[in-house]
């Protein structure tokens, strides 16, 4: 058994004594007899620590990572490069094990860091009040909604399809309790097409670029939103806000999203975090930490927690927000991670992105048995029909070692053979010709296996000959 | 004699280290053919200004985040009973597993068939807090006790519009977390506060007055923030019941019950886990965390989606193991609380952590816990700091205990903050202050189990020794502290005029 405790039989019978109790069960005292557990927990007994390292390797080694195959799985998060100098530096003790700024006094390296995350968010959204993080992008947009329900005080959200499924989930979830709907809005020919704006609308939400890849334009969304009086939010893709038109200057009153693609691992989906970007009227209603400047007694510069009458620590049943941890080691990936990539860094990051997706997506388009779903300006994205069964193509392509996207149907039934395709600057040309070949191959075997089977149950005939 | 540290110290952002044409970043050779950026991003859509980012290099970055590091005081460099937090070690294998590719560079969204690992991993996790919460029924989504807080009276309300009944209420102990209120007012519902008995125990006449039939539940975290465990907790269970409201355990104290007793023995029907506090998730300086919660078997059917589930092995092959998935068919449950499955790189630590720990290692960390809780209470009063700072209930506290610093207000003219601010001087985390509301100045102070008797026995020493340099002269701690990379600072002033970001 591990231990990480020091007590010793001579402390414990020194401390008990300086107690004043016999034992340490008399600790316990306040805990009813009948309450407490008459055997152990059931689980097993303790481990050394390089069993425990096994253990955790094993359980590893059953997982096929973005190390083991060819992956252009994205849909939400991604297999950025991230830089070494991130493990090194929010491994530091100093960053790694103290918890909420609470003391300025000795946090100042942490709440500068926000200070400093903040202002990078404000520059990548374009609005001008940034929090320090919450805890990820589906729950910011639920978050985002929160504010709208109140700064507007109606009852229904206006949810474009092109939001992520899990947010859009999220939002509902969240809706439920506060007695408001969520209406989804269609997509047409892969950008959202909103249904006509009421007073009863609280907030138009929509994702920049969307689920399918495709580049919405923003400016004329939030137009539509404020005409009929409601808030415009946009979940955005970080890395896009590199070369696309910023929220802010489009109109948006709220711009969150995921940031995991801003140097933070896959983790299988955390913990990363997601940042939430205000116009200024809306200050006063973000949920959780903000870091501002101030000065110290002798004149100092120095930073704090701040506005902090939103927060559920201060106001309770009366704050924005009940969020109190968030995410803050992973907000500090995504402040170094935007300074080693730069000003001019950023830009060449998100052109090289594009310019690899066009080439995709063109290599794709052209096989037999691939179109694109739509035709849309994308990012770094897009999403293809192919003309075959789209998990059996997926199974094929897997045995040659490609992941060649995540399959549509399940959130969009009229794409049922969609495929989503994602890009990231660890895919190169060489890898981008290997899918088409594999992804081309797959089509053709499954489509035609597809026809084999149709032409065989038309036929009344047995198709178990084709398959095996 | 007060030592001002020098002016080139003060601290410029990385912002203000950028010079035009510096860079870190070199990107890989495009590979592909180059289009003009027009034909695949219309200009309409683009920006016409990149965001201003810093412009620096490499060393610059890593010497700028190390000297901003060491601003800040931390778990490795010295002790930190922050109370209701509990700052125990956290141990480096885990970061070391959590950083293994099979884990780190696991897609969310790979296929179960191919996150086997992943999967049983969060199935053992998911059977293991069942266990120790006894509530059998797990779910790992939460991202931190607040959100697990608010999946909890989802759940509550799900469950009872599942039969057909509409409640308003929800009950919160004067004690309680300030996310318990917040939660409930996000959750729809409307607060009612609970009031403490003179024994530092839910008043349970007020319980009885206030648990009506529109009440939907009792949020209480046992021990309670005051650090003293609800005796009466099978009594509060048989009331709230009674009414047919939920009973919902707030999980942040768990670490002085380990092995000892369970919520779901107690008749909590709700319970949620800080993984970052029990667990030793490192805190990160404010998260990530994790807060799964557990249900019972009536609250079950209604759990977010999507499920880590573990089925028998393909029929008819002897060598079947089982097989994990993710189960989406819960057509009860209250949907998502946010993407994918949970912050997973949590689980692998906490994992790691039951492992290495065991079932009496478990029971060890929470006697522990609580003997130096007690230990260092009992300290304080032999040094005779309790005679400024009582105990505000003087009971056997579980895994911290609460002062009030009221007496030391009046009597030696130091306010609970200033002495906060002096025991930074003596390289001390200064305990949570100003928490619980209901206590005068109060202290809440926890010790946790990696703690060395010695370190305690220091800690001790120096509120002392503070307590006896404020009777000589008060001006001291109230100008505390000195040594610390800045004074202390004007939050009025960054509340009135809010400065959030760097001008550019």
């Amino acid at each position: 058994m591990t231990e990480y405790t020091a007590v010793t039989d001579v402390d414990r019978r020194e401390m008990l004594e300086a107690i004043g109790v016999g034992c340490v069960d008399d600790l316990f005292a306040d805990i009813p007899r009948a309450l407490r557990l008459a055997h152990g927990l059931e689980l097993d007994r303790g481990r050394s620590e390089q069993e425990v390292y096994a253990e955790l390797r094993e359980l590893a080694a059953r997982n096929v990572s973005t190390e083991d195959e060819l992956s252009f799985v994205g849909a939400g998060m991604y297999d950025n490069y991230v830089p070494a100098l991130i493990d090194a530096l929010i491994s530091r003790a100093e960053f790694l094990t103290p918890y909420t700024p609470y003391q300025p006094e000795v946090s100042q390296g942490g709440l500068q860091a926000m200070f400093e995350y903040q202002t990078a968010i404000c520059e990548l959204t374009g609005l001008p009040v940034s929090n320090a993080s919450v805890y990820e992008g589906p729950s910011a947009v639920a978050a985002a909604g929160y504010i709208a329900k109140h700064y507007t005080g109606r009852s229904r959200f206006v949810v474009s399809r092109g939001v992520h499924p899990h947010a859009i989930e999220t939002l509902r979830t969240l809706a439920h309790g506060w007695e408001m709907d969520v209406v989804e809005a269609e997509l047409r020919d892969g950008l959202t097409a909103l249904p006509t704006l009421d007073d009863g609308v609280a907030a138009v939400i929509v994702a920049q670029p969307n689920f399918l890849g495709a580049v919405e334009d923003l400016a004329e969304i939030a137009a539509a939103a404020h005409e009929a009086g409601a808030l415009c939010i946009a979940s955005c893709d970080p890395i896009a806000l590199s070369l696309l038109r910023s929220p802010g200057e489009c109109g948006v009153d709220i711009a969150v999203g995921e940031g995991q693609t801003l140097g933070n691992r896959l983790d299988f989906g955390g913990p990363s975090f997601g940042f939430f970007s205000v116009n200024e009227p809306l200050t006063r209603r973000v949920p959780g930490r903000i870091a501002g400047e101030t000065v110290d007694l002798d004149g100092r510069r120095g930073f704090v927690l701040t506005l902090q009458t939103r927060e559920q620590h201060i106001r309770r049943e009366n704050a924005t927000s009940n969020i109190c941890t968030a995410q803050a080691l992973n907000a500090l990936a995504g402040v170094i991670y935007l300074s080693w990539l730069g000003r001019q860094g950023f830009t060449e990051l998100g052109e090289l992105l594009v310019q690899r997706t066009a080439y995709a997506r063109e290599r794709l388009a052209a096989l037999p048995g691939v179109e694109l779903l739509h035709e849309q300006p994308v990012f770094r994205e897009f999403a293809v029909t192919l003309d075959a069964p789209v998990e059996r193509v997926i199974e094929r392509c897997l045995r040659h070692g490609v992941n060649p996207g995540y399959p549509l149907a399940a959130h969009y039934p009229e794409h049922e053979r969609g495929l989503l395709v994602a890009i990231t600057e660890l895919r190169d040309a060489a890898d981008i010709d290997r899918l088409a070949a594999v992804l081309g191959e797959a089509v053709l075997a499954e489509a035609e296996a597809e026809a084999a089977d149709r032409s065989g149950s038309m036929s009344g005939g047995s198709i178990k000959e084709v398959h095996s | 004699m007060r030592v001002v540290a020098p002016r080139t110290e003060e601290a410029l952002t990385i912002f203000e280290r950028s010079r035009p044409g510096r860079r870190a970043f070199a990107p890989p050779p495009l590979g592909v053919p180059h289009r003009p950026l027009d034909e695949l991003l219309p200009g309409h859509l683009r920006r016409a200004q990149p965001p201003r980012l810093p412009e620096v290099s490499e060393p610059e970055i890593v010497r700028h985040y190390t000297r901003l590091s060491k601003r800040n005081f931390d778990l490795d460099s010295g002790f930190y009973p922050l109370g209701s937090c509990t700052m125990k070690h956290n141990p480096r294998l885990h970061e070391r597993v959590a950083a293994l590719p099979g884990h780190a560079r696991l897609h969310p969204l790979q296929r179960p068939e191919r996150a086997q690992g992943a999967l049983e991993l969060m199935w053992r996790l998911q059977s293991a807090l069942g266990e120790i919460s006894g509530l059998p029924h797990v779910s790992l989504q939460p991202s931190a006790g607040s959100h697990g807080e608010l999946a909890g009276v989802l759940l509550t309300r799900a469950y009872h519009e599942d039969r057909g009944e509409r409640r308003t209420k929800v009950l919160t102990p004067d004690t309680a977390h300030g996310t318990n209120p917040a939660t409930v007012t996000m959750a729809g519902y409307e607060v009612v506060k609970i009031g403490t008995d003179p024994d530092g125990n839910v008043d349970l006449d007020d319980l009885r007055a206030k648990a009506t039939e529109d009440v939907a539940c009792l949020m209480l975290t046992n021990p309670s923030t005051l650090g003293l465990f609800e005796p009466a907790v099978a009594e509060i269970a048989e009331i709230v019941h009674g009414v047919g409201a939920t009973l919902y355990y707030d999980g942040a104290n768990l670490n002085a019950i380990m092995g000892i007793c369970r919520p779901g023995d107690m008749g909590f029907d709700i319970v949620h886990f800080n993984l970052h506090k029990t667990f030793t998730q490192p805190h990160g300086g404010g998260g990530p965390g994790a807060g799964p919660i557990a249900v019972s078997n009536r609250i079950e059917p209604f759990l977010p989606r999507p499920q880590v589930v573990r089925r028998d092995g393909h029929n008819g092959s002897d060598l079947a193991r089982p097989v994990y998935d993710l189960d989406f068919d819960r057509p009860k449950s209250i949907g998502r609380l946010r993407g994918f499955q949970g912050n997973y790189g949590v689980f692998v630590r906490t994992y790691a952590y039951i492992r290495s720990l065991g079932a009496e290692g478990l029971r060890h960390v929470s006697e522990t816990a609580v003997l130096n809780a007690n230990y260092l209470l009992a300290r304080l009063r032999s040094l005779g700091v309790l005679e400024h700072l009582p105990v505000a209930y003087d009971r056997l506290c579980m895994h911290e205990f609460t002062l009030s610093g009221a007496p030391m207000k009046r009597d030696l003219q130091i306010r609970t903050l200033d002495l906060a601010k002096r025991l930074l001087d003596f390289g001390v985390h200064p305990p949570t202050v100003y928490f619980p509301l209901l206590v005068d100045e109060a202290l809440l102070i926890e010790p946790t189990e990696t703690e060395t008797r010695e370190t305690l026995d220091a800690f001790a020493e120096i509120v002392a020794e503070i307590l006896h340099e404020a009777a000589g002269d008060p001006e001291i701690a109230r100008g505390a502290p000195y040594t610390t990379p800045v004074r202390r600072l004007d939050e009025a002033r960054a509340a009135r005029r809010p400065v959030l970001r760097q001008e550019l």
